[in-house]
């Protein structure tokens, strides 16, 4: 058997397809979702793309978190099936309260669109487990609402129980606090991070790698964990 | 048709880059003379019928459940404005609810939304 694994399409969704590609890629099934039909196909596993669901009026993710097929997600979730959310779905994912803090506007106001480092501070979520602690992976980042905010103790609470998921290395991109890339919940099944790995897959067409030029496949590990959880439990 | 305002702010200890541009914006204009600038959301909500107490409890609902986030926005208030704005320029209804003091701050709803 292989992995299936959901891409829930909202409007305004832009990365969904990438997404679904980066899921075939590393060898599961991908599964497309509708935002309108609480039907979440029998996956494994969900993501919530990237994109400017509902053109960001309001907030980034307050509409979408809202559409019929999150009451579902939130319930999967909530039973430990692993859900990720890229960008406008980690935005997504803070809005329905799957996880802690928010995004702002970037703290220079532009958009910012580049090859990002990040650390891998957490090797034991459902979507990092094909990394090794410290690890230091090189995807695309492209935001204009990506500084991430949480009170102090909210923030304290995340660095001593190990949830901060991932750190910005080099250069802080958006005036996150404490430089945090992604978060994950307690139990480490439901990650988010403002990053773009399914954008870093495949030789040719990925970000800069340590081969030269569109060589970083770096973000196969975050789809290839969720396999191994999915077949290990199978 | 009476409205309800929702005022929602960022909340004070958050970094505002919205207003930061505009308060980069006004002093290239020479506009100058202010020590910040903050950019916040006005919601004006339509109702049906007369303003009740349920209807202001949906109001509040509506305030904290989807018009904020309160991890980064605050409520900062809830008022009731009669005439909805439809008796035509000027006024001419008699309800002398047109201008600013027409947004009469409510008893209930704003301070509660605070806490």
């Amino acid at each position: 058997m292989s992995a299936r694994i959901g891409v829930v399409t909202f409007p305004g969704s832009l990365d969904d397809r990438d997404a679904l590609r980066a899921i075939r890629i590393a060898g599961a099934e991908p599964v497309s979702l509708f935002h309108a039909e609480p039907d979440l196909k029998n996956v494994d596993a969900v993501v919530l793309p990237g994109g400017f669901s509902y053109g960001d009026y309001l907030r980034a993710g307050a509409i979408a978190r809202f559409s019929p097929i999150m009451d579902k997600v939130v319930d999967a979730a909530n039973g430990g099936m692993p859900v990720l959310g890229i960008c406008n779905g980690f935005q997504i994912l803070t809005e329905v309260h799957l996880l802690p803090g928010s995004m702002i506007k970037n703290d220079h106001r532009r958009f910012v669109c580049r090859d990002q480092t990040l650390r891998i501070e957490n090797a034991q979520t459902a979507w990092t487990n094909a990394y090794a602690h410290g690890d230091e992976v090189v995807v695309p980042l492209k935001n204009q609402d990506g500084q991430y905010v949480a009170d102090e103790h909210v923030l304290d609470e995340l660095e001593a129980e190990g949830r901060v998921a991932f750190r910005y290395v080099g250069w802080n991109p958006n005036g996150s606090r404490r430089d945090i890339a992604g978060v994950t919940n307690a139990r480490g099944n439901v990650v988010g991070l403002m990053p773009h790995p399914e954008h870093a897959v495949e030789p040719g067409f990925g970000p800069q790698g340590r081969e030269g030029q569109v060589t970083s496949t770096d973000g196969l590990g975050f789809f290839a964990s969720v396999i191994n959880g999915v077949l290990a439990t199978a | 048709m009476p409205k309800i305002i929702v005022d929602v702010m960022p909340k004070p200890e958050i970094l505002d880059p919205q207003g930061k541009a505009i308060g980069a914006a006004l002093e290239r204009l020479g506009i100058e003379g202010f020590r910040s600038v903050r950019q916040g959301k006005r919601f004006e909500l339509k109702v049906h019928g007369e303003v009740t107490d349920e209807v202001l409890a949906t109001v509040e609902h509506a305030a904290k459940t989807l018009l904020s986030n309160p991890v980064i926005e605050d409520v900062v208030s809830v008022r009731v404005k009669q005439c909805g704005g439809n008796c035509g320029p000027g006024g001419g209804c008699g309800c002398g609810n047109h201008g600013a003091q027409s947004e009469a701050a409510l008893p209930v709803g704003a301070e509660d939304l605070l806490a």
